[in-house]
């Protein structure tokens, strides 16, 4: 059975630090992307949205919240919250939809506004709460990311220049995305002389978190065929699978893994299961990647995606940096976009963001950014309390 | 010095008043997996459906998976010395446990003097003082 569904239209609102209501971002990317696809708001059957934490309960309604601003016209509603997967879960709620009938035409959409300052744990004593203990013990967000990447820099000899070569190539990529919150392409010693955060990870080589939307407009391949547009760009895959027992890996906000100490029980990591899944369902496997979207939370970040999507050998992935195999005009582009490095994360919007670039790419629609000849791209990214995604465009 | 007692920072999570402290977990009675901290409700391996577990003092010593430092100050709950004083954190794996716990690394330890791969021991060290008490806390010390 076919399980593919036709990407009619994308849309972003830029990414930035503009200081408006969530919900602005959204209808401005939603109308992007309905005026993208060519499509009248009122012929979309359901409306997925994906939720923010950080903007009250509109913002747990965003499906519904957004469907208001453009005008209540008596479609079907959702709205996903999956941590940084949540763009990718109401697009996995689009196509289930679709791909029972139940709709033609879905519109799928993420918005974010950032909160001014720090998020830091509620007050009190309280160490049941793996967050607020953490905090306590001295363990921050970069702690996490600054621990993968020094495992790498032992087990592999990643070197300090390899991330900072993550952070070049990225920079140049978004530096003429319209999309794109910073566009600065940074040199080695800008990078190597911000300052230190969690050793080995630098200022520079960490992302920063913003404001942004992007949606998209999902419709069945019947619907596609009668508008004419059998050749649109198509989703294949939505992999959206929990970690498996045991997590090998310490994650963030927790202070331990599982253990694996129990008969039958093998220690796992999650990010490798992502698109592990996402190929099965596409029936694509590595080899047949154009260019992927990663989210490189940390420069160093990126370089364990290459080998959790299988682009390379474990290990091998700071050779493919050096090499220039994921610049664009390399083999096998790595977020062309620019990443996260020149977006920050919008965290329900950053997952549709990564498809909205994979579907301008494989339409060759991506301007100065284009990748020649790309036919397959794929996504992938991770969030708290085991979500993730990898969703996988073809032409 | 001060005369202040000594107090865990988190009772009942580590053994005191000894010179080879262990953190204490759970296990669980019928499939052995480990838990730290000692979450006494469910197992979570998926094919046990176990709500028994007995209390159980973890290995002291494990290996180095990674390890990093903190340059700048957390934010509270965290209680900061002043001036601030950067610190290391390991993420080291019990053997027998099958399982990795952070933590911070004894002071005076940066991270030049670390290496995956290497021997810790689980020491306690003073995490904060308060009006009250010294608040001690596990520590991991690279083991040469
Ligand atoms: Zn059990």
């Amino acid at each position: 059975m076919n399980q593919d569904i036709a990407v009619l239209g994308v849309g972003m609102h830029p990414w930035g630090k503009w200081g408006k209501n969530f919900s602005e971002y959204g209808v401005y990317a939603a109308r992007a992307a309905l005026k993208d696809a060519g499509i009248p708001w009122q012929d979309v059957g359901f409306v997925s949205g994906a939720a923010t934490m950080r903007c009250g309960y509109p913002g747990y309604v965003a499906g519904a919240t957004i469907a208001q601003a453009l005008g209540w016209q008596g479609a079907q509603v959702n709205t996903s919250y999956a941590a940084c997967a949540s763009g990718s879960q109401a697009l996995a709620a689009a196509r289930a939809k679709i791909l029972a009938g139940e709709c033609e035409v879905a519109l799928v959409v993420g918005a974010d506004t950032t909160p001014k300052g720090f998020l830091a744990p509620a007050k009190g004593y309280r160490p049941e709460d793996p967050d607020w203990l953490r905090f306590y013990l001295g363990i921050t967000n970069p702690t996490y990311f600054a621990l993968y990447a020094r495992r790498r820099m032992d087990l592999y000899g990643d070197t300090e220049e390899d991330f900072g070569l993550v952070k070049i190539k990225n920079s140049e990529h978004g530096f003429t995305n319209p999309n794109a919150r910073y566009k600065k392409k940074f040199t080695m010693e800008e990078i190597l002389n911000s300052a230190m955060v969690a050793d080995p990870l630098r200022l520079l080589q960490i992302c920063a978190t913003s404001d942004g939307g992007a949606a998209m407009i999902v419709t069945s391949m019947d619907y596609a065929k009668r508008m004419g547009k059998a050749d649109a760009v198509k989703v294949a895959a939505v992999s959206t699978v929990t970690p498996t027992f045991a997590s090998a890996v310490v994650e963030m906000p927790d202070i331990a893994t599982d253990s694996a100490a129990a008969a039958g029980v093998e220690a796992h990591s999650f990010r490798a299961a992502l698109p592990k899944q996402a190929y099965e369902q596409a029936g694509i496997g590595p080899e047949d990647i154009s260019l992927a979207e990663v989210y490189d939370l940390s420069s160093a970040l990126e370089l364990d995606w290459y080998e959790d999507l299988l682009l390379c050998p474990r290990g091998e992935a700071a050779q493919m940096v050096r090499e220039g195999v994921t610049k664009i005009g390399g083999r096998l582009p790595v977020n062309a976009s620019g990443g996260l490095a020149c977006f920050g994360e919008a965290v329900p919007a950053q997952a549709l963001a990564q498809v909205c670039e994979l579907t301008w790419q494989l339409r060759g629609q991506a301007g100065e950014r284009q990748v020649a000849n790309a036919k397959v791209g794929i996504t992938a990214n991770q969030g708290l309390f085991g979500h993730g995604s990898s969703v996988i465009l073809k032409k | 010095m001060s005369n202040k007692p000594v107090q865990a920072a988190i009772d009942g999570w580590f053994t005191l008043n000894t010179d080879t402290p262990h953190l204490i977990g759970a296990c669980c009675d019928h499939c052995g997996t480990y838990y730290f901290p000692k979450t006494l409700n469910f197992c979570k391996n998926p094919a046990c459906d176990s709500t028994e577990f007995s209390e159980v003092e973890l290995s002291r010593t494990g290996k180095i998976w990674s390890y990093t430092n903190a340059c700048y100050k957390p934010p509270e709950p965290f209680v900061a010395e002043d001036p601030y004083v950067p610190y290391a954190i390991a993420a080291v794996e019990l053997e027998k446990e099958k399982m990795i716990i952070l933590g911070q690394v004894i002071k005076g330890v940066d991270v030049d003097q670390l290496k995956v791969g290497q021997s810790a021991e689980l020491v306690l060290e003073t995490l904060h003082e308060d009006d009250d008490a010294i608040k001690v806390t596990w520590k991991w010390q690279p083991v040469r």
